[in-house]
């Protein structure tokens, strides 16, 4: 659709520009720069800070050129195009004098303040302010506000922009912060001061200009100039977020989000943004061996000559578990590894879902993230997008905002932050919904392009294969897979499993499954960092941990080989849309950790079966050899192979049960042993916990 | 001598509530009489006579009535039309409003049908200032006998289906601009809104909407009646109709009076409100439009038009017409921290400048009433007074400069003898009757 567009001037420079272009747009396309402070690409436009003002040649008052369109400009009296200036002297006293204005009341405590360095009143006061305070009353002082353990405040430095308003109601759909007062005495509060309700709460902290809101478990730790930034992504669910972590020396001192419009935009969730302070603590840092029910440190070399010995045993005697933050690289040198020894009784899908690896889009989320802001009814099965994929959800409420778009829901009712239409609980809900006539299977095959989410919960149940094979039926009985539109999805809770299961990481011929290995007796059970099981089942069993944190799986573990954390290795994560990313080492492993691929390569030569790469790279090589999809980075498949979809080879036909669905997640703040060790998700934890367990008392 | 509006020209006959009210007496007084008349002349005939006649929007910033109806959709699309009238009459000094609803709300509630059916809307919303309670009641009175006699609602005899609902403000200031209205009306907090889109395109609920001042719509009904060139006849020209002027402060007899547009100001005070307190030479300054206006010194007062172009011609304005009067005993330099205080005080908080720049202003003026300020804070504060002037999403920013402007344009003589005084251990401010 090619739209209008419109000759206008800027600065004496001729620019042709689209109508629905803002005039602040319209500026930076002929490269200029305009100041801005509550103006957000991505929130609504207030228009109150008075910063982005431009001149309208011609009109007596200069304009907000956020707010303001080309289509509204007025052009000169003799049919001239329409001109504006932003370098005019009416331009800069108007900067100057907003500036002003901003500053008389905010404190002069920028060497205190955690913004300093990255802040935009900082910045913008050097290149558009004047030199001199001409202000000599009292500064206003504004009472702190309490906003839960995520954000400090320091509220006498907020320049009333009204971002933070503007995301927790729009994007995180939680209208908990808002204006009261009015004139000078207007404060930014969370009303009855109670913690934000949202898992995206710590994006405010990115969005607040000044230093109002601010990170309260980094306060004080460091400025930002003495960070060294690692771009990489973000683990703590199946998303694979782009994030950047800023370490200095070997500590992780936070995490911020990088823009990818493809997945997270250019948000986190506070999961992802606190999974750094679970790095500091219950570090796994030297080999262990259980001896007489204690643990004892050892060396590297001994430890592995354990693990060895108990490696050669019975193969069929031996399985393995990769848990949920497993990088390919990990999985593969395990699996090459577990081949060797001829060990088959390997799996990747710690949460016991019956996925099979084979054809990529029967277990991928092929909408893909982008994809589902043009899908126009959206049936979610057995998942709570907000808890297993927080971003997923908050671009589900971002489409439900911006086209309606229709929800169901089978599974347990929960909070989404949109309305959605509770279809039913169970598998047999879902079975039974594409017999029906009326009610929401009428809104999916009315939907142009209708989309199906299948969550992990739903497909961990005995009849998990059932359960795939009647939403495979469901979405082709409404059409809502076709040659260039394909939404049929399965939405992961683990960064690892996709990978896994692109890989192969499932069991062999005759090999146990995670509930195998759980049931049947065996000698030799390896947890790679797979910690979400119930490690009592594992009876007498030698249970070898390889992992980075002390968590359920190091407390079982007989013996525990110490790996790095993802900040501290180089990684491939495969996240649900099948897109291949890298993660990159920020800080080096713990103590004597190392790298987890690097302890299966040196468990080889041990056993005799040297693993034929001596470096990440040589392995690399390999992998995209044998598994060409690794190598295609940064790439999600779509619809590509929508063509070829067959509800025949997904999953199996059988009767489903009439049980309602489980809950992948229970607890969104510890789903993992990293974020089981940070502090601040144990607070919000326990916040989140709160008014059930004092109903429950 | 000029020449003074004859009663039967008047067109609010009832003003001072010497006689019935309700739709009896509003009857007898001519309203209601030939609406339906008017209606069948269809709604292009209305907005051109309303167009003809020159009225001007009387709610402060005079933008041409008839146009203003003209911007509305021709077509009816998926949205429905809505027509607001502003009632929330907070303008310091204006009073004018508030007499209307109480004595003359029919002639309000015509207005408003032939308003509304002029731009094809079928539901009015009056936004009622909080603090008018006996008007609300007097308005909903009239509003129930105009319903139980069939002149509005579903099926009525005009054959245009029409509601009007009166809404209660929370008498916030700001609410009384048009798009804080209509945030106010869906709920919201009162703030204003970006311009554009104009209400017209989008306003109440997001559907064209016009919002007028009640005494704009008030006189549409006689003007249609009595004809466009009757009411053109009236005043200078673009300053045309009659209008009501309230007229407090230091003058003999206050008073809301109904006058020709463009009447001197001298004979305005003198004949209707008896002069000003000891004398038209014991005149200081007049605040012509309500508090938002620069106020005049009295050589300008002495000649001065009461119209909206004569008045700009000084940097001053119409505004409401509230003409707020000053002898020599007042200490102006402190009146204008008076109302710069109200504007702090009523600042949505919303943008910058003027969330931040009123209370600036209030706080300088405060202490340069008591002199203790410097001569060159006297520029400094015009410098901010521009810097808020213009700058904000409405006009509250605007109507904040103004009154310091013009404080400082004619009487900076005595904030600098007041800042001298200080200095030299002086009496600051002496009131000039009692000094004789």
């Amino acid at each position: 659709m090619s739209e209008d567009l419109r000759k206008i001037i800027i600065d004496g420079q001729e620019i042709e520009v689209p109508t629905s272009y803002t005039l602040l747009q319209a500026a930076e396309t002929a490269g200029r720069e305009i100041p801005r402070f509550c103006y957000h690409e991505r929130l609504s436009v207030a228009g109150n800070c008075r910063m982005c003002l431009v001149e309208l040649v011609g009109a007596p008052k200069p304009a907000a050129s956020c707010a303001m369109q080309v289509k509204d400009m007025r052009g000169g009296p003799n049919g001239e195009p329409p001109a504006m200036n932003t370098l005019s002297p009416m331009v800069k006293k108007a900067r100057e004098g907003v500036m002003e204005f901003l500053l008389i009341n905010h404190p002069l405590d920028c060497p205190i303040c955690d913004q300093g360095g990255e802040c935009d009143l900082q910045d913008q006061s050097i290149a558009y302010g004047r030199t001199g305070s001409r202000f000599p009353e009292n500064k206003r002082a504004v009472e702190d506000k309490y906003m839960g353990p995520i954000v400090a405040t320091e509220m006498t430095r907020c320049i009333q922009c009204t971002r933070c308003v503007r995301f927790v109601t729009e994007i995180a759909g939680v209208p908990e912060i808002g204006m009261i007062g009015r004139g000078e005495d207007a404060e930014i509060t969370t009303y009855l001061e109670k913690s934000i309700t949202s898992e995206l709460s710590g994006n405010v902290i990115d969005l607040c200009p000044v230093g109002a809101l601010t990170s309260k478990p980094y306060a004080f730790n460091a400025r930002p100039w003495e960070l060294e930034k690692t771009e990489t992504i973000d683990v703590m669910d199946a998303v694979g977020s782009n994030i950047r972590v800023d370490a200095r020396g070997p500590a992780v001192l936070r995490i911020l989000p990088r823009v990818h419009e493809g997945v997270n935009e250019e948000w986190i969730s506070d999961k992802t943004r606190y999974a750094w302070e679970g790095l500091g603590r219950q570090r796994l840092d030297k080999p262990y061996v259980r001896e007489a029910g204690k643990l004892r440190a050892i060396a590297w070399p001994e430890a592995l000559k354990i693990a060895a010995g108990k490696l050669s045993g019975d193969a069929s005697k031996i399985g393995a578990i990769a848990g949920d933050l497993c990088s390919v690289e990990e999985m593969k040198a395990a699996k090459d590894l577990f081949d060797a020894l001829g060990v088959v009784s390997y799996d990747c899908r710690q949460d016991g879902s019956k996925l099979n690896s084979g054809n990529r889009q029967d277990y991928l989320f092929n909408t893909t993230i982008a994809g589902i802001e043009e899908a126009d009814a959206i049936l979610i099965i057995g998942a709570n997008p907000r808890t297993e994929a927080t971003m997923i959800n908050a671009r589900i409420r971002k489409t439900w905002l911006n086209n309606d778009t229709q929800v169901g829901l089978i599974g347990a009712p929960v909070d989404l932050t949109y309305p959605y239409e509770h279809v039913g609980t169970s598998a047999a809900d879902l079975a039974g919904l594409k017999k029906k006539r009326s009610g929401f299977i009428k809104t999916l095959k009315d939907a142009k392009r209708p989309m199906i989410i299948l969550g992990s919960a739903a497909l961990a149940g005995a009849d998990g294969e059932q359960v795939l094979r009647a939403a495979g039926e469901l979405a082709a009985a409404v059409g809502a897979v076709s040659a260039d539109w394909n939404g049929f999805n399965v939405l992961h809770t683990a960064a690892s499993r996709v990978g896994g299961l692109d890989l192969g990481f499932v069991p062999g011929t005759g090999g146990h499954d995670v509930a195998g290995l759980q049931s049947a007796s065996m000698d030799t059970i390896v947890l790679m960092g797979a910690d979400e099981l119930d490690m009592a089942s594992f009876g007498k069993a030698f249970v070898i941990y390889i992992g980075s944190h002390g968590d359920a799986g190091a407390h079982r573990a007989d013996l525990i080989l110490p790996g790095a954390a993802w900040t501290e290795q180089d990684g491939i994560f495969v996240n649900t849309e099948g897109r291949v990313q890298l993660a990159s080492r920020a800080v080096f492993p713990k103590g004597d950790a190392k790298e987890n691929w690097a302890i299966f390569r040196a468990l080889s030569e041990h056993l005799g079966k040297t693993l034929p790469y001596d470096n990440l790279a040589q392995l690399r090589r390999q992998l995209f050899a044998s598994h060409a999809v690794f190598a295609g980075i940064d790439y999600a498949p779509g619809s590509d192979d929508a063509a070829e979809f067959d509800v025949a080879k997904i999953g199996a036909a059988g009767d489903v049960a009439d049980s309602d669905f489980g809950v992948a997640v229970t607890n969104f703040y510890f789903t993992n042993p990293i974020v089981r060790a940070s502090k601040t998700l144990a607070e919000c934890s326990a916040i989140a916990a709160g008014p059930a367990q004092a109903a429950a008392e | 001598m000029t020449q003074l509006l004859q009663d039967k020209d008047r067109i609010f006959t009832n003003l001072f509530g010497h006689h019935d009210a309700g739709l009896e007496g509003a009857k007898q007084r001519g309203c209601w009489n030939g609406t339906k008349e008017i209606l069948e002349q269809g709604r292009d005939w209305i907005i051109d006579n309303m167009k003809a006649s020159g009225l001007r929007g009387r709610g402060g910033a005079g933008f041409p009535t008839g146009l203003k109806w003209s911007f509305m959709p021709k077509e009816v699309g998926a949205r429905p039309h809505y027509l607001v009238v502003n009632a929330d009459e907070s303008e310091p000094g204006t009073c004018k409003d508030r007499e209307i609803m109480r004595h003359d709300p029919h002639l309000l509630i015509e207005g408003c049908l032939i308003a509304s059916f002029a731009m094809q809307a079928h539901a009015c919303y009056i936004y009622l200032r909080g603090e008018y309670v006996t008007e609300r009641l007097a308005l909903e009175r009239a509003v129930k006998e105009a319903y139980e006699a069939k002149l509005i609602g579903d099926k009525n005899i005009h054959g245009w289906p029409f509601h009007v609902y009166i809404h209660h403000g929370a008498g916030a200031y700001i609410c009384g601009e048009e798009t804080a209205l209509l945030e106010s009306l869906e709920g919201k907090k009162g703030q204003p809104r970006m311009k554009p889109p104009f209400p017209a395109n989008a306003g109440l609920y997001g559907c064209p909407t016009t919002v007028n001042n009640v005494e704009s719509i008030a006189v549409a009904g006689t003007i249609l009646r009595r004809g466009a060139e009757w009411f053109a006849s009236f005043g200078r020209e673009r300053n045309v109709g009659t209008k009501i002027f309230s007229i407090s402060g230091h003058v003999n007899k206050p008073c809301n009076v109904e006058e020709a547009m463009s009447i001197p100001m001298r004979a305005l005070i003198e004949t209707h409100a008896g002069g000003v307190r000891g004398g038209w030479d014991n005149l200081k300054a007049v605040i012509p439009g309500g508090s938002s206006v620069s106020l005049l010194p009295k050589h300008i007062c002495d000649d001065v038009l009461m119209d909206f172009d004569a008045l700009q011609a000084h940097k001053s304005g119409l505004g409401t017409a509230a003409v707020i009067v000053m002898d020599m005993s007042t200490d102006v330099v402190k009146a204008i921290a008076r109302i710069s205080y109200f504007y702090r005080h009523e600042s949505c908080g919303q943008c910058t400048p003027c969330r931040e720049g009123t209370g600036w202003m209030w706080r300088v003026l405060e202490r340069m009433s008591r002199g203790e300020s410097e001569i060159s804070e006297i520029d400094m504060l015009l410098d901010v007074a521009g810097q808020v002037e213009g700058h904000t999403i409405c006009a509250l920013g605007d109507a904040a400069a103004w009154p310091v402007q013009g404080l400082i344009r004619h009487f900076r003589g005595e904030i600098e003898s007041r800042i001298n005084n200080y200095r030299a251990g002086k009496p600051v401010f002496v009131s000039q009757v009692a000094a004789e």
